[in-house]
Protein backbone atom coordinates (compact mmCIF):
# COMPACT_ATOMS: atom_id res chain seq x y z
CA UNK A 1 0.00 0.00 0.00
CA UNK A 2 1.14 3.50 -0.88
CA UNK A 3 2.30 5.97 2.38
CA UNK A 4 0.69 9.20 1.41
CA UNK A 5 2.18 10.75 4.49
CA UNK A 6 4.83 9.85 6.17
CA UNK A 7 6.28 11.60 9.49
CA UNK A 8 9.46 10.20 10.71
CA UNK A 9 10.48 11.57 13.93
CA UNK A 10 8.29 14.95 13.93
CA UNK A 11 9.33 17.38 16.56
CA UNK A 12 8.02 20.83 16.80
CA UNK A 13 9.04 23.43 19.23
CA UNK A 14 6.73 26.93 19.71
CA UNK A 15 8.89 29.44 21.59
CA UNK A 16 7.32 32.35 23.40
CA UNK A 17 9.38 34.79 24.74
CA UNK A 18 12.36 33.39 25.22
CA UNK A 19 9.69 30.51 26.77
CA UNK A 20 9.51 26.96 25.04
CA UNK A 21 7.09 24.53 25.15
CA UNK A 22 7.51 21.33 23.15
CA UNK A 23 4.40 20.36 21.15
CA UNK A 24 5.15 17.25 19.46
CA UNK A 25 8.16 14.75 19.65
CA UNK A 26 9.22 11.83 18.30
CA UNK A 27 6.53 11.86 16.23
CA UNK A 28 7.12 8.82 13.77
CA UNK A 29 3.55 7.65 11.44
CA UNK A 30 2.64 6.82 8.15
CA UNK A 31 -0.61 7.18 6.89
CA UNK A 32 -1.80 4.43 3.64
CA UNK A 33 -3.87 5.73 0.65
CA UNK A 34 -7.28 5.25 1.05
CA UNK A 35 -7.91 4.47 4.46
CA UNK A 36 -9.54 6.64 7.38
CA UNK A 37 -6.81 7.30 9.93
CA UNK A 38 -8.07 8.67 13.03
CA UNK A 39 -5.73 11.18 15.15
CA UNK A 40 -6.90 11.01 18.83
CA UNK A 41 -6.06 13.20 21.93
CA UNK A 42 -6.87 15.18 24.69
CA UNK A 43 -7.25 18.75 24.55
CA UNK A 44 -3.28 20.35 23.93
CA UNK A 45 -2.44 17.35 23.27
CA UNK A 46 -0.55 18.12 19.97
CA UNK A 47 -3.36 16.55 17.43
CA UNK A 48 -3.89 19.92 15.85
CA UNK A 49 -0.36 20.89 15.75
CA UNK A 50 0.32 17.34 14.17
CA UNK A 51 -2.45 17.83 11.17
CA UNK A 52 -1.09 21.46 10.53
CA UNK A 53 2.35 19.64 9.75
CA UNK A 54 0.97 18.04 7.17
CA UNK A 55 0.03 20.56 4.69
CA UNK A 56 2.84 22.98 6.41
CA UNK A 57 0.45 25.26 7.90
CA UNK A 58 2.92 24.69 10.64
CA UNK A 59 6.53 24.39 10.55
CA UNK A 60 8.22 21.50 12.14
CA UNK A 61 11.05 22.20 14.21
CA UNK A 62 13.08 18.54 13.27
CA UNK A 63 12.29 15.62 11.64
CA UNK A 64 10.52 14.89 8.25
CA UNK A 65 7.36 15.23 6.92
CA UNK A 66 6.92 13.59 3.00
CA UNK A 67 3.94 13.66 0.99
CA UNK A 68 3.84 10.98 -1.71
CA UNK A 69 7.47 10.80 -1.09
CA UNK A 70 8.25 14.68 -1.39
CA UNK A 71 9.72 16.21 1.67
CA UNK A 72 8.02 19.09 2.90
CA UNK A 73 10.20 21.23 4.82
CA UNK A 74 12.63 22.13 1.71
CA UNK A 75 9.88 23.43 -0.50
CA UNK A 76 9.42 26.96 -1.31
CA UNK A 77 6.89 29.18 -0.86
CA UNK A 78 4.89 28.98 -4.40
CA UNK A 79 5.68 25.28 -4.38
CA UNK A 80 3.97 24.43 -1.12
CA UNK A 81 0.82 26.09 -2.24
CA UNK A 82 0.47 23.58 -5.10
CA UNK A 83 1.02 21.12 -2.63
CA UNK A 84 -1.77 22.33 -0.44
CA UNK A 85 -4.28 22.52 -3.21
CA UNK A 86 -3.96 18.48 -3.16
CA UNK A 87 -4.40 18.67 0.43
CA UNK A 88 -7.89 19.76 1.42
CA UNK A 89 -9.00 20.86 4.73
CA UNK A 90 -12.19 21.21 6.67
CA UNK A 91 -12.16 22.85 10.33
CA UNK A 92 -14.16 22.77 13.23
CA UNK A 93 -15.27 26.42 12.94
CA UNK A 94 -16.37 25.61 9.05
CA UNK A 95 -14.24 28.54 8.27
CA UNK A 96 -16.55 29.89 5.28
CA UNK A 97 -16.71 32.91 3.56
CA UNK A 98 -19.93 34.51 5.13
CA UNK A 99 -19.98 37.32 3.20
CA UNK A 100 -19.96 35.04 -0.17
CA UNK A 101 -22.89 32.40 -1.28
CA UNK A 102 -22.60 29.11 -0.99
CA UNK A 103 -21.54 28.60 -4.71
CA UNK A 104 -19.39 31.04 -4.87
CA UNK A 105 -17.16 29.29 -1.66
CA UNK A 106 -17.23 25.94 -2.93
CA UNK A 107 -16.09 27.67 -6.05
CA UNK A 108 -12.96 29.26 -4.19
CA UNK A 109 -10.41 26.68 -4.52
CA UNK A 110 -11.36 26.39 -8.48
CA UNK A 111 -10.03 29.59 -8.48
CA UNK A 112 -6.97 29.73 -6.74
CA UNK A 113 -5.94 26.88 -8.92
CA UNK A 114 -7.04 28.75 -12.16
CA UNK A 115 -9.63 27.00 -13.32
CA UNK A 116 -12.22 28.80 -15.91
CA UNK A 117 -15.13 30.15 -14.76
CA UNK A 118 -17.74 28.10 -16.90
CA UNK A 119 -15.99 24.79 -15.57
CA UNK A 120 -15.32 26.20 -11.85
CA UNK A 121 -19.57 26.75 -11.90
CA UNK A 122 -20.23 23.05 -12.94
CA UNK A 123 -17.74 21.54 -10.78
CA UNK A 124 -18.89 23.61 -7.75
CA UNK A 125 -22.75 22.25 -8.67
CA UNK A 126 -21.60 18.24 -8.62
CA UNK A 127 -19.76 18.70 -5.27
CA UNK A 128 -23.13 20.32 -3.92
CA UNK A 129 -24.38 17.32 -5.59
CA UNK A 130 -22.56 14.95 -3.63
CA UNK A 131 -23.06 16.67 -0.35
CA UNK A 132 -26.99 16.98 -1.16
CA UNK A 133 -26.78 20.51 -0.80
CA UNK A 134 -27.20 21.68 -4.42
CA UNK A 135 -30.74 23.81 -3.63
CA UNK A 136 -29.06 26.42 -1.41
CA UNK A 137 -26.42 27.29 -3.97
CA UNK A 138 -27.37 30.72 -3.76
CA UNK A 139 -27.77 31.30 -0.07
CA UNK A 140 -25.07 32.99 2.61
CA UNK A 141 -23.74 30.73 5.11
CA UNK A 142 -25.09 32.50 8.23
CA UNK A 143 -28.54 31.02 7.40
CA UNK A 144 -27.26 27.69 7.26
CA UNK A 145 -27.34 24.58 10.23
CA UNK A 146 -24.00 23.90 11.38
CA UNK A 147 -24.45 20.48 9.75
CA UNK A 148 -25.19 22.06 6.38
CA UNK A 149 -22.47 24.51 7.10
CA UNK A 150 -19.69 21.58 7.13
CA UNK A 151 -21.22 20.21 4.71
CA UNK A 152 -20.95 23.18 2.24
CA UNK A 153 -17.07 23.09 3.54
CA UNK A 154 -16.26 19.40 2.62
CA UNK A 155 -18.00 20.10 -1.09
CA UNK A 156 -15.30 23.19 -1.03
CA UNK A 157 -12.94 20.65 -0.24
CA UNK A 158 -13.93 18.22 -2.73
CA UNK A 159 -13.97 20.57 -5.38
CA UNK A 160 -10.06 20.86 -6.19
CA UNK A 161 -10.10 17.40 -6.61
CA UNK A 162 -7.43 16.69 -3.64
CA UNK A 163 -5.51 13.75 -2.92
CA UNK A 164 -6.74 13.39 1.22
CA UNK A 165 -8.69 15.22 3.67
CA UNK A 166 -7.99 16.56 6.63
CA UNK A 167 -10.44 16.77 9.26
CA UNK A 168 -10.06 19.27 11.95
CA UNK A 169 -12.22 18.19 14.45
CA UNK A 170 -14.95 18.75 12.04
CA UNK A 171 -17.62 17.25 14.32
CA UNK A 172 -16.67 18.50 17.46
CA UNK A 173 -19.57 21.63 16.91
CA UNK A 174 -22.01 19.65 16.04
CA UNK A 175 -25.24 17.85 17.92
CA UNK A 176 -24.83 13.83 17.76
CA UNK A 177 -27.46 13.42 14.86
CA UNK A 178 -25.75 16.13 12.55
CA UNK A 179 -22.03 14.37 14.02
CA UNK A 180 -23.53 10.81 12.86
CA UNK A 181 -24.69 12.42 9.42
CA UNK A 182 -20.93 14.36 8.36
CA UNK A 183 -19.59 10.96 9.51
CA UNK A 184 -22.01 8.86 7.09
CA UNK A 185 -21.01 11.20 4.46
CA UNK A 186 -16.94 11.07 5.21
CA UNK A 187 -17.37 7.51 4.95
CA UNK A 188 -19.12 7.79 1.59
CA UNK A 189 -17.13 9.88 0.01
CA UNK A 190 -14.10 7.72 1.34
CA UNK A 191 -15.38 4.74 -0.19
CA UNK A 192 -16.59 6.10 -3.95
CA UNK A 193 -14.25 8.55 -4.28
CA UNK A 194 -11.02 6.51 -2.64
CA UNK A 195 -10.13 9.50 -0.73
CA UNK A 196 -7.70 9.38 1.86
CA UNK A 197 -9.28 11.38 4.82
CA UNK A 198 -7.57 12.35 8.27
CA UNK A 199 -9.37 12.89 11.47
CA UNK A 200 -8.76 14.66 14.26
CA UNK A 201 -10.82 14.37 17.19
CA UNK A 202 -10.80 13.84 21.07
CA UNK A 203 -13.89 11.54 20.58
CA UNK A 204 -13.44 7.32 20.62
CA UNK A 205 -17.00 7.34 19.18
CA UNK A 206 -15.90 9.13 15.81
CA UNK A 207 -12.93 6.87 15.76
CA UNK A 208 -14.64 3.65 16.23
CA UNK A 209 -17.52 4.83 13.87
CA UNK A 210 -15.06 5.61 10.63
CA UNK A 211 -11.58 4.77 11.21
CA UNK A 212 -9.52 2.19 9.86
CA UNK A 213 -6.37 2.75 11.89
CA UNK A 214 -5.90 5.16 14.39
CA UNK A 215 -2.80 6.96 16.56
CA UNK A 216 -3.08 8.05 20.00
CA UNK A 217 -1.52 11.47 21.03
CA UNK A 218 -0.43 11.85 25.10
CA UNK A 219 1.10 15.16 25.79
CA UNK A 220 3.14 15.66 22.13
CA UNK A 221 4.13 11.87 21.96
CA UNK A 222 2.97 8.92 20.40
CA UNK A 223 1.38 6.56 22.67
CA UNK A 224 -0.08 3.99 20.15
CA UNK A 225 -1.08 3.11 16.58
CA UNK A 226 -2.74 0.64 14.63
CA UNK A 227 -6.10 -0.95 13.52
CA UNK A 228 -9.17 0.63 15.58
CA UNK A 229 -10.36 -2.89 16.23
CA UNK A 230 -7.28 -3.67 17.36
CA UNK A 231 -6.78 -1.14 20.04
CA UNK A 232 -10.11 -1.60 20.92
CA UNK A 233 -9.85 -4.88 21.94
CA UNK A 234 -6.37 -4.73 23.36
CA UNK A 235 -5.62 -1.21 24.14
CA UNK A 236 -1.87 -0.61 25.60
CA UNK A 237 -0.71 2.15 26.57
CA UNK A 238 -2.63 4.64 29.48
CA UNK A 239 -3.68 6.88 26.89
CA UNK A 240 -5.54 4.10 24.94
CA UNK A 241 -7.19 2.75 27.97
CA UNK A 242 -8.03 5.77 29.23
CA UNK A 243 -9.88 6.77 25.58
CA UNK A 244 -11.33 3.10 25.16
CA UNK A 245 -12.40 1.85 28.48
CA UNK A 246 -16.15 2.89 29.91
CA UNK A 247 -15.33 6.33 31.23
CA UNK A 248 -18.31 5.76 34.48
CA UNK A 249 -18.47 2.15 35.53
CA UNK A 250 -20.52 1.43 38.93
CA UNK A 251 -18.56 1.22 41.69
CA UNK A 252 -17.62 -2.27 43.04
CA UNK A 253 -18.75 -3.64 46.44
CA UNK A 254 -15.19 -3.90 47.67
CA UNK A 255 -13.23 -1.27 47.18
CA UNK A 256 -10.16 -3.47 46.91
CA UNK A 257 -11.26 -6.24 44.51
CA UNK A 258 -9.98 -6.87 41.57
CA UNK A 259 -11.58 -5.42 38.23
CA UNK A 260 -10.78 -6.30 34.27
CA UNK A 261 -12.34 -5.68 31.44
CA UNK A 262 -13.24 -8.37 29.11
CA UNK A 263 -13.58 -7.38 24.86
CA UNK A 264 -15.45 -9.43 22.76
CA UNK A 265 -16.07 -9.23 18.85
CA UNK A 266 -19.38 -9.72 16.73
CA UNK A 267 -18.80 -13.61 17.07
CA UNK A 268 -18.76 -13.71 20.85
CA UNK A 269 -21.17 -10.78 21.66
CA UNK A 270 -24.03 -13.29 20.88
CA UNK A 271 -22.98 -15.85 23.59
CA UNK A 272 -24.29 -15.86 26.93
CA UNK A 273 -20.72 -16.36 28.02
CA UNK A 274 -21.52 -15.17 31.86
CA UNK A 275 -24.23 -16.93 31.89
CA UNK A 276 -22.24 -19.94 31.15
CA UNK A 277 -19.63 -19.05 33.77
CA UNK A 278 -22.18 -19.61 36.63
CA UNK A 279 -23.29 -22.62 34.90
CA UNK A 280 -19.88 -24.71 34.27
CA UNK A 281 -17.98 -23.33 37.31
CA UNK A 282 -20.18 -22.66 39.86
CA UNK A 283 -17.95 -18.54 40.14
CA UNK A 284 -20.27 -15.32 39.90
CA UNK A 285 -19.18 -12.02 38.74
CA UNK A 286 -20.60 -8.65 38.89
CA UNK A 287 -21.18 -6.51 36.15
CA UNK A 288 -20.10 -3.00 36.56
CA UNK A 289 -20.59 -2.04 33.08
CA UNK A 290 -21.87 -3.56 29.75
CA UNK A 291 -22.14 -2.28 26.26
CA UNK A 292 -21.87 -3.22 22.76
CA UNK A 293 -21.55 -0.54 20.00
CA UNK A 294 -20.02 -0.69 16.06
CA UNK A 295 -16.46 -0.43 15.65
CA UNK A 296 -15.78 -0.34 11.81
CA UNK A 297 -19.39 -1.72 11.18
CA UNK A 298 -18.48 -5.20 13.37
CA UNK A 299 -20.74 -5.12 16.30
CA UNK A 300 -18.12 -5.15 19.36
CA UNK A 301 -18.77 -4.78 23.20
CA UNK A 302 -16.81 -4.66 26.45
CA UNK A 303 -17.89 -5.26 30.14
CA UNK A 304 -16.32 -4.34 33.26
CA UNK A 305 -16.95 -6.80 35.99
CA UNK A 306 -15.73 -7.51 39.49
CA UNK A 307 -13.94 -10.88 40.37
CA UNK A 308 -15.11 -12.76 42.91
CA UNK A 309 -12.50 -12.17 46.35
CA UNK A 310 -10.00 -15.38 46.46
CA UNK A 311 -7.04 -15.45 44.06
CA UNK A 312 -7.80 -18.97 43.06
CA UNK A 313 -11.36 -18.38 42.53
CA UNK A 314 -10.34 -15.66 40.03
CA UNK A 315 -8.10 -17.69 38.01
CA UNK A 316 -11.14 -19.91 37.35
CA UNK A 317 -12.97 -17.33 36.15
CA UNK A 318 -9.62 -15.60 34.34
CA UNK A 319 -9.19 -18.98 32.56
CA UNK A 320 -12.95 -19.59 31.70
CA UNK A 321 -12.85 -16.23 29.72
CA UNK A 322 -9.70 -16.87 28.25
CA UNK A 323 -10.36 -20.10 26.78
CA UNK A 324 -13.34 -18.76 25.45
CA UNK A 325 -10.96 -16.33 23.41
CA UNK A 326 -12.15 -13.07 25.19
CA UNK A 327 -9.71 -10.39 25.59
CA UNK A 328 -9.28 -9.71 28.93
CA UNK A 329 -7.38 -6.50 30.48
CA UNK A 330 -6.81 -5.50 33.47
CA UNK A 331 -8.26 -2.25 35.03
CA UNK A 332 -6.30 -0.29 37.66
CA UNK A 333 -8.02 2.06 39.81
CA UNK B 1 -31.05 86.47 5.00
CA UNK B 2 -30.75 88.34 1.88
CA UNK B 3 -31.04 86.14 -1.58
CA UNK B 4 -27.11 87.40 -1.34
CA UNK B 5 -26.24 84.82 1.54
CA UNK B 6 -28.92 82.30 0.63
CA UNK B 7 -27.12 82.01 -2.95
CA UNK B 8 -23.79 81.75 -0.68
CA UNK B 9 -24.98 79.35 1.76
CA UNK B 10 -25.94 77.22 -1.47
CA UNK B 11 -22.33 77.78 -3.63
CA UNK B 12 -20.76 76.60 0.17
CA UNK B 13 -22.65 73.25 0.33
CA UNK B 14 -21.25 72.28 -3.15
CA UNK B 15 -18.08 73.31 -1.98
CA UNK B 16 -18.20 71.07 1.03
CA UNK B 17 -19.77 68.56 -0.58
CA UNK B 18 -16.71 68.70 -3.72
CA UNK B 19 -14.17 68.92 -0.49
CA UNK B 20 -15.41 65.94 1.29
CA UNK B 21 -15.86 63.91 -1.71
CA UNK B 22 -12.87 64.41 -3.25
CA UNK B 23 -10.13 64.24 -0.11
CA UNK B 24 -11.95 60.62 1.33
CA UNK B 25 -11.38 59.44 -2.53
CA UNK B 26 -7.74 60.76 -2.25
CA UNK B 27 -7.43 59.21 1.02
CA UNK B 28 -9.02 55.98 0.74
CA UNK B 29 -6.61 55.63 -2.73
CA UNK B 30 -3.50 55.97 0.03
CA UNK B 31 -5.36 54.66 3.29
CA UNK B 32 -6.83 51.85 1.99
CA UNK B 33 -3.71 50.40 1.17
CA UNK B 34 -1.78 51.49 3.93
CA UNK B 35 -4.38 49.81 6.75
CA UNK B 36 -3.65 46.76 4.53
CA UNK B 37 -0.18 46.95 5.50
CA UNK B 38 -0.53 47.87 8.67
CA UNK B 39 -2.33 44.70 9.34
CA UNK B 40 -0.82 41.78 6.97
CA UNK B 41 2.94 43.17 8.17
CA UNK B 42 1.60 43.03 11.96
CA UNK B 43 3.28 40.22 14.23
CA UNK B 44 1.28 36.80 13.40
CA UNK B 45 -0.34 37.97 10.29
CA UNK B 46 0.28 36.41 6.50
CA UNK B 47 3.18 38.95 5.51
CA UNK B 48 4.66 39.68 9.36
CA UNK B 49 7.52 42.05 9.04
CA UNK B 50 8.38 44.12 12.15
CA UNK B 51 10.38 46.87 9.85
CA UNK B 52 7.56 47.50 7.60
CA UNK B 53 5.32 47.34 9.96
CA UNK B 54 6.88 49.84 12.46
CA UNK B 55 7.93 52.43 10.04
CA UNK B 56 4.40 52.51 9.06
CA UNK B 57 2.82 52.96 11.95
CA UNK B 58 4.88 55.63 13.13
CA UNK B 59 4.57 57.42 10.19
CA UNK B 60 0.64 57.04 10.96
CA UNK B 61 0.77 57.91 14.44
CA UNK B 62 2.99 61.03 14.07
CA UNK B 63 0.31 62.30 11.15
CA UNK B 64 -2.40 61.76 13.67
CA UNK B 65 -1.09 63.16 16.28
CA UNK B 66 -0.90 66.42 15.09
CA UNK B 67 -3.79 68.86 15.66
CA UNK B 68 -5.53 69.18 12.22
CA UNK B 69 -5.24 73.03 12.52
CA UNK B 70 -1.62 72.90 12.58
CA UNK B 71 -1.25 70.31 9.88
CA UNK B 72 -3.12 72.94 7.47
CA UNK B 73 -0.92 75.60 8.23
CA UNK B 74 2.31 72.97 8.00
CA UNK B 75 1.15 71.95 4.95
CA UNK B 76 0.68 75.26 2.61
CA UNK B 77 3.95 75.11 0.52
CA UNK B 78 3.04 71.94 -0.02
CA UNK B 79 -0.59 72.73 -1.28
CA UNK B 80 0.95 75.71 -3.24
CA UNK B 81 3.26 72.94 -4.87
CA UNK B 82 0.89 70.63 -5.96
CA UNK B 83 -2.68 72.90 -6.68
CA UNK B 84 -0.63 76.04 -7.44
CA UNK B 85 -2.64 77.90 -4.62
CA UNK B 86 -3.11 77.53 -0.65
CA UNK B 87 -6.84 79.38 -0.75
CA UNK B 88 -9.90 78.00 -1.64
CA UNK B 89 -12.01 74.78 -1.99
CA UNK B 90 -9.10 72.88 -4.42
CA UNK B 91 -6.83 74.24 -2.33
CA UNK B 92 -8.25 72.82 0.88
CA UNK B 93 -8.51 69.02 -0.46
CA UNK B 94 -4.74 68.85 0.06
CA UNK B 95 -4.78 69.28 3.49
CA UNK B 96 -7.95 67.46 3.86
CA UNK B 97 -6.30 64.64 1.98
CA UNK B 98 -3.47 64.40 4.17
CA UNK B 99 -4.74 64.82 7.21
CA UNK B 100 -7.70 61.93 7.09
CA UNK B 101 -5.03 59.74 5.17
CA UNK B 102 -3.63 57.97 8.76
CA UNK B 103 -7.08 58.22 10.20
CA UNK B 104 -8.75 55.86 7.25
CA UNK B 105 -5.28 53.65 7.60
CA UNK B 106 -5.93 53.13 11.23
CA UNK B 107 -10.10 52.31 10.61
CA UNK B 108 -8.58 49.81 7.63
CA UNK B 109 -6.44 48.01 9.97
CA UNK B 110 -9.05 47.20 12.73
CA UNK B 111 -12.17 46.55 10.18
CA UNK B 112 -9.47 43.55 8.33
CA UNK B 113 -8.59 42.79 12.43
CA UNK B 114 -12.23 41.76 12.67
CA UNK B 115 -12.09 38.85 10.08
CA UNK B 116 -11.84 35.38 11.72
CA UNK B 117 -8.00 34.28 11.27
CA UNK B 118 -9.64 30.51 10.70
CA UNK B 119 -11.02 32.03 7.14
CA UNK B 120 -7.07 33.13 6.64
CA UNK B 121 -6.23 29.65 7.58
CA UNK B 122 -8.57 27.84 5.22
CA UNK B 123 -7.53 29.71 2.39
CA UNK B 124 -3.94 29.36 3.69
CA UNK B 125 -4.83 25.40 2.83
CA UNK B 126 -6.43 25.76 -0.21
CA UNK B 127 -2.98 26.74 -1.37
CA UNK B 128 -4.02 30.84 -1.97
CA UNK B 129 -1.06 33.31 -1.93
CA UNK B 130 -1.17 36.16 0.60
CA UNK B 131 -2.07 38.46 -1.96
CA UNK B 132 -4.85 36.25 -2.97
CA UNK B 133 -6.11 36.02 0.60
CA UNK B 134 -6.33 40.00 1.33
CA UNK B 135 -8.35 40.68 -1.84
CA UNK B 136 -10.51 37.91 -2.23
CA UNK B 137 -10.51 35.94 1.22
CA UNK B 138 -10.05 39.20 3.60
CA UNK B 139 -11.16 42.33 2.14
CA UNK B 140 -14.80 40.42 0.80
CA UNK B 141 -15.14 39.34 4.92
CA UNK B 142 -14.37 42.69 6.40
CA UNK B 143 -16.56 45.10 3.90
CA UNK B 144 -19.45 45.45 6.11
CA UNK B 145 -17.20 46.82 8.45
CA UNK B 146 -15.35 48.81 5.61
CA UNK B 147 -18.15 50.51 4.86
CA UNK B 148 -19.04 51.56 8.45
CA UNK B 149 -15.77 52.63 8.91
CA UNK B 150 -15.78 54.42 5.69
CA UNK B 151 -18.94 56.41 6.94
CA UNK B 152 -17.17 57.46 9.83
CA UNK B 153 -14.38 58.58 8.52
CA UNK B 154 -16.53 60.74 5.29
CA UNK B 155 -18.47 62.45 8.30
CA UNK B 156 -14.67 63.34 10.12
CA UNK B 157 -13.60 64.69 6.58
CA UNK B 158 -16.54 66.61 6.66
CA UNK B 159 -15.80 68.24 9.93
CA UNK B 160 -12.10 69.03 8.86
CA UNK B 161 -13.47 70.66 5.58
CA UNK B 162 -15.25 73.07 8.42
CA UNK B 163 -11.90 73.96 9.48
CA UNK B 164 -10.62 74.88 6.13
CA UNK B 165 -12.17 77.76 6.59
CA UNK B 166 -9.55 79.18 8.82
CA UNK B 167 -6.70 79.54 6.32
CA UNK B 168 -8.91 80.42 3.63
CA UNK B 169 -10.14 77.11 2.19
CA UNK B 170 -14.37 77.17 0.78
CA UNK B 171 -17.51 75.64 2.07
CA UNK B 172 -19.66 76.14 4.73
CA UNK B 173 -16.99 76.48 7.46
CA UNK B 174 -15.54 79.18 5.41
CA UNK B 175 -18.74 80.86 5.49
CA UNK B 176 -20.00 80.11 9.09
CA UNK B 177 -16.70 81.91 10.49
CA UNK B 178 -16.61 85.07 7.72
CA UNK B 179 -20.63 85.83 8.03
CA UNK B 180 -21.26 83.86 11.23
CA UNK B 181 -18.41 84.52 13.69
CA UNK B 182 -16.63 87.46 12.28
CA UNK B 183 -19.68 89.73 11.09
CA UNK B 184 -21.82 88.25 14.26
CA UNK B 185 -24.73 87.62 12.06
CA UNK B 186 -26.16 84.55 14.21
CA UNK B 187 -28.49 83.21 11.39
CA UNK B 188 -25.73 82.41 8.98
CA UNK B 189 -24.42 81.02 12.01
CA UNK B 190 -27.05 78.35 13.37
CA UNK B 191 -28.21 78.20 9.74
CA UNK B 192 -24.75 76.22 8.51
CA UNK B 193 -23.90 74.81 11.51
CA UNK B 194 -27.41 73.20 10.79
CA UNK B 195 -26.41 72.16 7.35
CA UNK B 196 -23.30 70.35 8.50
CA UNK B 197 -25.36 68.26 10.95
CA UNK B 198 -27.50 67.31 8.88
CA UNK B 199 -24.90 66.25 6.69
CA UNK B 200 -23.09 64.33 9.07
CA UNK B 201 -26.09 62.50 9.50
CA UNK B 202 -27.15 61.96 6.47
CA UNK B 203 -23.50 60.07 5.73
CA UNK B 204 -23.60 58.06 9.02
CA UNK B 205 -26.77 57.00 8.43
CA UNK B 206 -26.29 56.34 4.57
CA UNK B 207 -23.03 54.18 6.05
CA UNK B 208 -25.09 52.58 8.20
CA UNK B 209 -27.98 51.20 5.65
CA UNK B 210 -25.58 50.01 2.92
CA UNK B 211 -23.08 48.33 5.47
CA UNK B 212 -26.78 46.77 6.95
CA UNK B 213 -27.50 45.21 3.32
CA UNK B 214 -24.19 44.28 2.52
CA UNK B 215 -23.63 42.22 5.95
CA UNK B 216 -24.96 38.75 5.02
Amino acid sequence: MESVFKLENVKKIYKNEGKEFTALEDVSLEIHEGEIFGIIGMSGAGKSTLVRTLNRLEDISSGSVSFYGQELSGLKAGEIRKIRRQIAMIFQSFNLLNQRSVLDNVMQPLRIAGVKRSERKEKALEMLRVVGLEEKRSQYPTRLSGGQRQRVAIARALAGDPKVLLCDEATSALDPRMTEEILDLLKEINRSRKLTIVIITHEMSVVEKICDRVAIIDKGRLAEVGEVKEIFRTPKSAAAKKLVFPSNPFDPSDKDSRLIRIAFDGLEASRPFIAELVEKTGKKVNILSANTKSVGGIGYGQMVVELPEGAEDQDIVINFFKDNGLSLQEVER
Amino acid sequence: MSAYIIETIQRGIIETIEMTFFASVFAYIIGLPLGILLYATSGGRILENRPVNFIAGLLVNVCRSLPFLILLVLLIPFTRFVTGSSIGTVASIVPLTVGAIPIVARMVESSLNEVSPGIIEAATSMGASPLYIIIHFILPEAAPSLLLGGAINIATVLGYSAMAGVIGGGGLGAIALQYGYYRYQKDVLWTTVTILVIMVMLIQEGGNLIAKKTRK
